[in-house]
């Protein structure tokens, strides 16, 4: 389907042909300083004329009065918390006179979310080759598969990016190109909408649209340039699997350690980390009981013990254990960086810790030993 | 059981406790049957695979498969209780119902092994995991050569399993020897490390598939000492142990530089493993 162009005062157009299709539609709110995706039904509730300073350890989110929508760039949540859910129930067991086991499989409402950023979906890609059957999983996760098959992305091209961003190194960004059933570009007082599934396609000529000219593509892939031109971060991933592993004796890993506070907010804000916990919720009265996960961390002591041992009891190893498997062991696992560039952890990690910059110290001094 | 796993592989299945043994004290074998019909039929497993075993109320836990695969419909499951879990299920009681799911992981290399003799090496409190190797080649013994168990302990009293190692010292053509870092009255074994004792073996016993489970550092030092001493290291496979919650590289628990222990394991062949076992923290 050709381009079209729907202007920004036409937006709830788009909003209410979801609502019409049954979907739950979930856009980015400006909310308590930052950007949260939340349910929304009018276009006067996205952060219209907000731009998000961001820097490593900073996020500060600015009204500049302008009438842009999108400017924001992106918040600490990414499409993760849509198809991952940081918590829920897994199953659920009765037993009054025998045990039953019932799995509480995720409803699958329709769920549309407005503003997945090309980093964002993937993201959720490279999850997918986690928890979905496939190449590299032999099993799918059902709870994660139901949210994903009921997940209509409506995908926005950054016309800005964060000093953080390095999606562009990390070949996943700044343009969408997969994955989406609507992206839009925002472009002066319009957006040129495209089409990137069947779904999508019957939605949008619904809006009966104006069909966008060859200068608006032009103005499109120009903006896109522009941002990518603008990110000056990067991770150079070439034997990257090899460098880390084999330095992991490297005196980086104890300047870092000496910086991180392993609180894993890095994990909890990156849209590819996938490690949860599983855990017990009994009921009071012992006739029942919910079998229940939760996003867990490798900064935790917990998550590296084995029955009471704590097998990464150092700061180091556990940043070592984060780092090697975001940019170096996932690419043995799933084929792919663990790392979409997206800049998240960066940004909020409270000492500003770059991925980029201990990726590169590494390789600056490869050999090193503590 | 697969139909299940592929369906919902979180969701656990009923199982039975046929039978508590007491092994040793604080040592059950849970012999567990699932109580779905169909499942049963589908259940299958290899020698040195694990199930994740279910405590109603309590959670969940992974426990390695010690009978034999020739009998799939009553699951033998060896537990030392350690944990929250592991007490509650070692006092199981026949007729209880329990949460199974699996199996899950690979399997000792026992078709590899066909023919060659068996080198066994556990340490610690016992490793459930090598009970199953030595059952299967005791069950097939024409299938399998000479077969020599070498255990380690700290101190004589972890020897808590004395009687299923001297059932498996009187079956033919199987040794067992034992090694203690600290000595007691009365202790007939070796007193050192568990690598001592291949200095005790017959020089044919090293000639064959080495299998060991144990703690690292124990397991790292056999089979260092067996390359030093020329053997190929394809034929040393170890036991892995990590914390596993989902048994299908799904949680990231087990992760071991670019393996999970509980896919990609928790048998390896030594070669996998060996670079990151040299490296604290992993």
């Amino acid at each position: 389907m050709e381009p079209s162009l729907l202007p920004r005062s036409q937006f709830d157009n788009l909003i209410r042909a979801l609502e019409d299709d049954g979907y739950r539609v979930f856009g980015p709110t400006a909310r308590a300083g930052a950007v949260v995706f939340d349910e929304i039904h009018g276009a006067d509730e996205l952060p219209r004329g907000y731009q998000s300073e961001q820097v490593p350890g900073r996020y500060r989110l600015e009204h500049n009065g302008h009438d842009r929508l999108f400017d924001f760039v992106h918040g600490h949540e990414s499409l993760k918390r849509f198809t991952f859910a940081a918590e829920e129930r897994l199953w659920t067991i009765t037993h009054n006179g025998q045990v039953k086991f019932n799995a509480d499989l995720p409803d699958g409402k329709p769920t549309a979310v407005i503003g997945a950023r090309a980093c964002d979906i993937a993201g959720m890609k490279v999850q997918d080759r986690t928890f979905i059957e496939g190449d590299y999983a032999a099993y799918t996760d059902p709870y994660y598969g139901i949210r994903r098959r009921s997940l209509f992305v409506v995908a926005v091209n950054c016309a800005t990016c964060a000093s953080t961003c390095f999606c562009s190194s990390m070949g996943t960004g700044p343009r969408v190109s997969n994955s989406f059933d609507i992206a839009l570009t925002e472009l002066g007082d319009e957006f040129m909408v495209e089409t990137g599934s069947p779904a999508g396609e019957s939605l949008v000529k619904r809006l009966h649209l104006k069909p966008a000219r060859p200068e608006h593509e032009q103005k499109v892939v120009q903006q896109i340039e522009a941002v990518a031109k603008s990110q000056t971060r990067s991770i150079d991933n070439f034997g990257i699997y090899e460098l880390l592993f084999g330095n992991l004796d490297h005196p980086r890993w104890d300047d870092v350690a000496a910086r991180c506070l392993s609180c894993a907010n890095c994990v909890m804000v990156c849209p590819t980390c996938f490690c949860h916990r599983e855990g017990e919720v009994a009921a009071m009265d012992g006739e029942s009981s919910q079998h229940v996960r939760q996003w867990d961390a490798c900064f935790t002591m917990e998550h590296g013990s084995t029955h009471g041992a704590r097998l990464r009891p150092q700061v180091k190893q556990r940043y070592r254990q984060w780092l090697t498997h975001k940019l170096g062991s996932w690419w043995k696992q799933f084929g792919t960086s663990g790392c979409v560039g997206c800049g998240r952890c960066i940004t909020w990690c409270p000492t500003g810790i770059d991925l980029t910059e201990e990726a590169a110290a590494i390789r600056a001094n490869p050999g090193a030993r503590a | 059981m697969s139909a299940q796993l592929k369906v919902n592989p979180y969701l656990p299945q009923a199982a039975e406790v046929v039978d508590n043994i007491e092994e040793a004290p604080g040592i059950v074998t849970l012999k567990l049957r699932l109580t779905d019909a169909d499942a049963r039929a589908a259940y299958t497993f290899q020698p040195g695979q694990f199930n994740m075993l279910y405590l109603a109320n309590v959670g969940e836990v992974p426990i390695s498969i010690s009978s034999d695969p020739s009998e799939p419909e009553i699951i033998d499951h060896t537990i030392r209780a350690v944990g929250r879990v592991t007490e509650g299920m070692v006092r199981a009681q026949r007729g209880d119902i329990l949460g199974l799911r699996g199996p899950f992981g690979t399997g000792w290399p026992m078709e590899k092994a066909r023919g060659r003799n068996i080198l066994v090496i556990t340490g610690g409190i016992g490793c459930a995991p090598t009970a199953s190797v030595v059952g299967y080649a005791h069950a097939r013994r024409d299938q399998y050569g000479k077969i020599s168990v070498c255990h380690g302990v700290r101190k004589p009293d972890d020897l808590i399993y004395g009687e299923r190692f001297q059932s498996w010292c009187n079956a033919p053509d199987t040794v067992c020897m034992f090694a203690s870092q600290e000595s007691a009255p009365g202790w007939t074994g070796r007193t050192g490390l568990v690598t001592q004792l291949l200095d005790d073996l017959e020089p044919g016993a090293v000639e064959g598939m080495t299998m060991m489970c144990g703690p690292e550092p124990m397991m790292r030092a056999v089979a260092e000492e067996l390359l030093k001493r020329g053997r190929p290291i394809d034929d040393i496979y170890v036991s892995m142990e990590r914390s596993m919650q989902c048994g299908i590289g799904h949680c990231g628990h087990c992760q071991y530089g670019k393996e999970f222990i509980c896919k990609d394991g928790p048998v390896f062949p030594y070669e996998r493993v060996r670079r990151l076992m040299a490296v604290k923290g992993f």
